[in-house]
């Protein structure tokens, strides 16, 4: 049975009309269009389809629309652009981490949530901080030089 | 300029361009006489896209930028970077003014694709020599232009002037801006990775570079990061339907009921049912999602086709082999040596099968229109693509274009040439363009596996302890099962359960190395498929095919050697192994890690937690790698933290530092993963590794804390691949080091904790 939704997502308010067990990831890509999350496992275990709700990350490949209600969407595009970069974008570039570039969602937004609450972390924190996400293309070392470099610069 | 444009996008720019130029300059080309020899250097209309044209891979465009047509593509190492470089030195052009353009089979010629870590080793060899004969070009029509001897002329950012006089110039844009060239290349007519087609211009020498060899940066990153790039799994048309497709819970089995009155709830669904291919379509991805799960379907009585997995190893040893190959010839008489040694050392070694489990389950969108389809893909090979599609939908090749657009990741012959058929066919069956994504369950479990594979190593030793024979035999499953792309129908999911006939190749591998035994021999089996028939358990490459599990076993053994020798491990090879470039990468890899001379196992340990180091080398298709592994052991719980990895890398000329140290961090992550961690699980009726905690890979808490790349350049020497040779010795590293700390072999991956528990004790 569809429903509608009035999704607010990086400050724009979308209307969707579908299921409420549909995950919010099939509405952000499917209905709205956006080119980011990524699809990665529909079960919650790597990370790709990362985004804020609330301030908080959240698996969108799992979250029902109903779940979502008024909440504030924020995903990768939202958290900064190329004029105005999140420190984590801008530590990405610089360490030119990604290899295939799909798992970006995952470590990005977790770990802006992360640095956001938690300043100076320690590396066994922010290893602990970024546990279970996935990268396939192996870039766990240059993920944390880039996650290093940002939370130096978020002081 | 972005140096990395989605291909679909800059092709419509291209030709933009082009044509624009085209306009202004028809019927006046600007600043030429017709008369002129030169003239018959540049066209209008482009030549036909043809290997021998070298408007197949390069185009000046009316702003004096350049186009490069690369027939490979990116699987996230930069390549594009490296090539750009290549083209812009040749050309003696700023390296931003070369935009590389990949796997387009609109503009660019069947170059093998990502392949065999070919990118430079072939593919930047023929960008190479084509950018110099677009040099030579365009210099001489200078040359015309200007009234002075070609001799007499340099080229400075794009722009050709006298050497003596800087006011005396024209520039690319001046001379050929908006049209094409028109010079036939000397091609040897090959398609594929062996490609070449040089000109009459001899490249530069290595000795005047200033782009190649520099760290220049990938341009594609930003894009990435800031959620501007569109993957494959981005791509949308107008009409598009998403399409699903079902796979059966018992391997070989195939639909032999199908109620469509199970999914009439959900809207616009459709069920695609064509012997064993089923798949379903709807407009929204949900209810294709939804309609894939609820769709009642009645599976053939079929037996389970498989073996436990326990006995995987023991099936590969009795299984009678389909083909045997000693490569190259042996040398001396090795069953003769045997018979006169004093000693002889042997063991075997295990590998199972792993999946490439990439990042994202492929993804595939085909629109099929007025006799013509579009396919958009995350391919290695995307004119292979094109020949499987124009085989499967039955139209000429000219008529199927392929653009190759990033996938959620690529180590080989992964799912993504799957998914374009699949979604091909769907196409042609609802007359709509589908999108095709595969679910996680299907990414891991469903796509085309690295071979499972035993090998025994044997040696005879001499009353002094020298190695008068050496004897190894890898018995495996095929590496080519399923061929390393999608051009025929038989390679691909869609085609076997359709019911094409069968045609299952014979490939496997020998060590690379320089041991310069007196007798040795090295020698391949392979069997035949456990399924032969649209197999979850099908074969074929995965990140350097084979490579893993051959050097697992012949480095791990080159440390067995040693080591009842009681010599140290680098000391042992530094006696045999011969090529100069090979002792080269050892010494490095050594002295970087600070080696300590000594026999291992170490003696000087007790407790639960232990340290040991290994080494391994190896060679592929002329580099040479060696590398340190160091790792801590907790006896206890079995687990393995590799600490730190010290890697030696000789590729011929470098022609991007960066690039490569990033490419080896990944590979040595991944290949520590392989190592520890993966192995896909089977029962007798299905694989059983369907997502990340049936599959698991190596969790960022579980990083080295140190990668450390030594890379040795050698400009004189023509590239050879980077891509891949730092995987394959990364296994036999590792099982060396935990030798050196605990006194223990293991000699079956992967390195679990609970297999560690148990070997140890």
């Amino acid at each position: 049975m569809n429903q509608k939704f009035s999704l607010n997502v990086n400050g724009t308010v979308h209307s969707v009309e579908a299921d409420a067990d549909m995950p919010l990831l099939y509405a952000l890509c499917d209905d709205i269009g956006l080119n980011n999350p990524h699809f990665g496992c529909g079960l919650a275990q790597c990370g790709a389809c990362t985004v804020h709700l609330d301030g908080q990350p959240i698996r969108s490949c799992i979250t029902p629309l109903s779940a979502v209600g008024d909440g504030k969407i924020v995903t990768l595009a939202g958290l900064g652009t190329p004029e105005k970069p999140h420190p984590l974008q801008t530590a990405y570039v610089e360490e030119q981490v990604p290899q295939c570039g799909y798992c970006i969602n995952g470590w990005i937004m977790t770990a802006a949530a992360f640095l956001r609450d938690k300043k100076k972390p320690t590396e066994t924190e922010i290893k602990s901080a970024l546990e279970g996400l996935k990268c396939r293309c192996g870039t766990h070392v240059a993920i944390l030089r880039a996650v290093k470099r940002a939370a130096a610069m978020m002081g | 300029m972005t140096k990395f444009e989605k291909s679909a996008n800059f092709s419509r720019r291209a030709l933009l361009k082009a044509g624009g130029a085209l306009v202004v300059s028809f019927g006046a080309p600007i600043g030429f006489d017709s008369a002129r020899a030169d003239e018959a250097m540049i066209a209008a209309a482009k030549p036909p896209l043809t290997p021998d044209q070298l408007s197949s891979y390069i185009a000046v465009n009316a702003d004096g930028t350049i186009a490069a047509f690369f027939g490979k593509m990116d699987m996230g190492q930069g390549l594009f970077v490296a090539v750009g470089q290549i083209v812009a030195e040749e050309l003696d052009v700023p390296f931003g003014a070369v935009t590389v353009i990949m796997g387009d089979t609109a503009n660019s010629v069947n170059q093998g694709g990502a392949s065999g870590s070919t990118g430079l080793q072939e593919g930047g060899k023929q960008m190479r020599v084509a950018a110099a004969e677009a040099r030579r070009v365009l210099v001489q029509m200078a040359a015309d232009k200007l009234g002075l001897p070609a001799e007499q002329l340099t080229v400075t950012d794009g722009v050709v002037h006298a050497t003596a006089d800087a006011n005396k110039k024209v520039s690319y844009a001046e001379l050929i801006g908006g049209r094409f060239f028109n010079v036939h290349l000397d091609w040897n007519g090959k398609y594929g990775n062996p490609l070449y087609a040089p000109g009459q211009a001899k490249p530069k020498d290595p000795k005047t570079h200033k782009i190649v060899g520099l760290p220049i940066k990938r341009q594609d990153i930003a894009p990435k990061v800031f959620a501007q790039q569109d993957f494959c799994t981005d791509i949308k048309v107008p009409g598009m339907v998403h399409g699903r497709m079902i796979r059966p819970d018992i391997a070989g089995t195939v639909p032999v009921k199908v109620d469509e009155t199970s999914i009439k709830h959900i809207p616009t669904a459709k069920v695609v049912w064509n012997n064993g291919f089923l798949g379903v379509v709807a407009d929204k991805e949900w209810d294709a999602i939804q309609a894939a799960q609820l769709l009642k379907v009645e599976w053939s009585n079929t037996a389970p086709p498989f073996p436990a997995q326990a006995a995987l190893y023991d099936h590969i040893r009795k299984e009678p082999s389909r083909k045997r190959q000693v490569e190259p010839a042996e040398t001396g008489n090795v069953d003769d040596a045997f018979k006169s040694a004093a000693r002889v050392i042997e063991a075997e070694y295990e590998w199972p099968f792993q999946s490439h489990a990439s990042m994202g389950p492929a993804c595939s969108l085909v629109e099929i229109k007025d006799g013509h389809a579009t396919c958009w893909s995350g391919t290695q090979k995307s004119h292979f693509v094109r020949s499987g599609l124009a085989a499967m939908l039955q139209m000429p090749e000219d008529n199927v274009h392929v653009i190759w657009t990033p996938g959620p990741g690529s180590y080989g012959r992964n799912d993504a040439d799957d998914a374009a058929m699949d979604a091909a066919v769907l196409a042609k069956a609802v007359g709509k363009p589908v999108r095709v994504q595969y679910m996680r369950n299907q990414g891991t479990g469903w796509d085309p596996k690295g071979p499972a594979s035993i090998h025994k190593a044997r040696a005879a030793l001499d009353a002094a302890g020298n190695v008068i024979a050496y004897d190894f035999l890898s018995k495996a499953f095929s590496r080519v099962d399923v061929d390393t792309n999608g051009s025929k129908p038989y390679d691909t999911l869609a085609g076997q359960t359709l019911g094409v006939d069968l045609k299952s190749g014979d490939g496997f591998g020998i060590p690379a190395e320089s041991y310069a035994f007196a007798n040795k021999r090295t020698a391949w089996e392979v069997i035949p498929p456990l399924l032969d028939r649209a197999s979850p358990l099908r074969t074929s490459h995965l990140r350097d095919p084979v490579g893993p599990q051959i050097h697992f076993a012949s480095e791990s053994f080159m440390d067995e050697v040693a080591a009842a020798l009681n010599v140290d491990a680098i000391e042992f090879r530094l006696r045999y192994v011969k090529d100069p470039r090979d002792v080269a990468v050892i010494k490095a890899a050594a002295e970087k890690a600070g080696w300590q001379t000594r026999p291992s196992p170490r003696k000087d340990q007790s407790g639960e937690k232990v340290s040991g180091r290994g080494i391994a080398y190896a060679q592929r298709n002329g580099t040479r790698v060696a590398m340190i592994a160091e790792v801590d052991i907790d006896r206890t719980s079995g687990k393995i933290w590799v600490r730190k990895f010290t890697v030696a890398h000789d590729c011929g000329q470098i022609i991007n530092p960066d690039g490569i140290r990033m490419t080896v961090e990944g590979n040595i992550v991944q290949g520590i993963s392989r190592t520890l961690w993966e192995e896909v699980k089977f029962d007798t009726k299905a694989v059983t590794s369907v997502d990340w905690l049936t599959y698991p890979i190596l969790d960022i808490t579980e990083t080295p804390d140190q990668i450390d790349v030594v890379l040795i350049n050698h400009p004189e020497i023509a590239s050879s691949g980077a891509g891949e040779p730092s995987s394959r010795p990364i296994a036999a590293a590792i099982a060396n080091a935990v030798f050196d700390a605990t006194g223990v072999r293991i000699r079956r991956v992967p390195f679990s904790p609970d297999n560690v528990k148990s070997a140890l004790s």
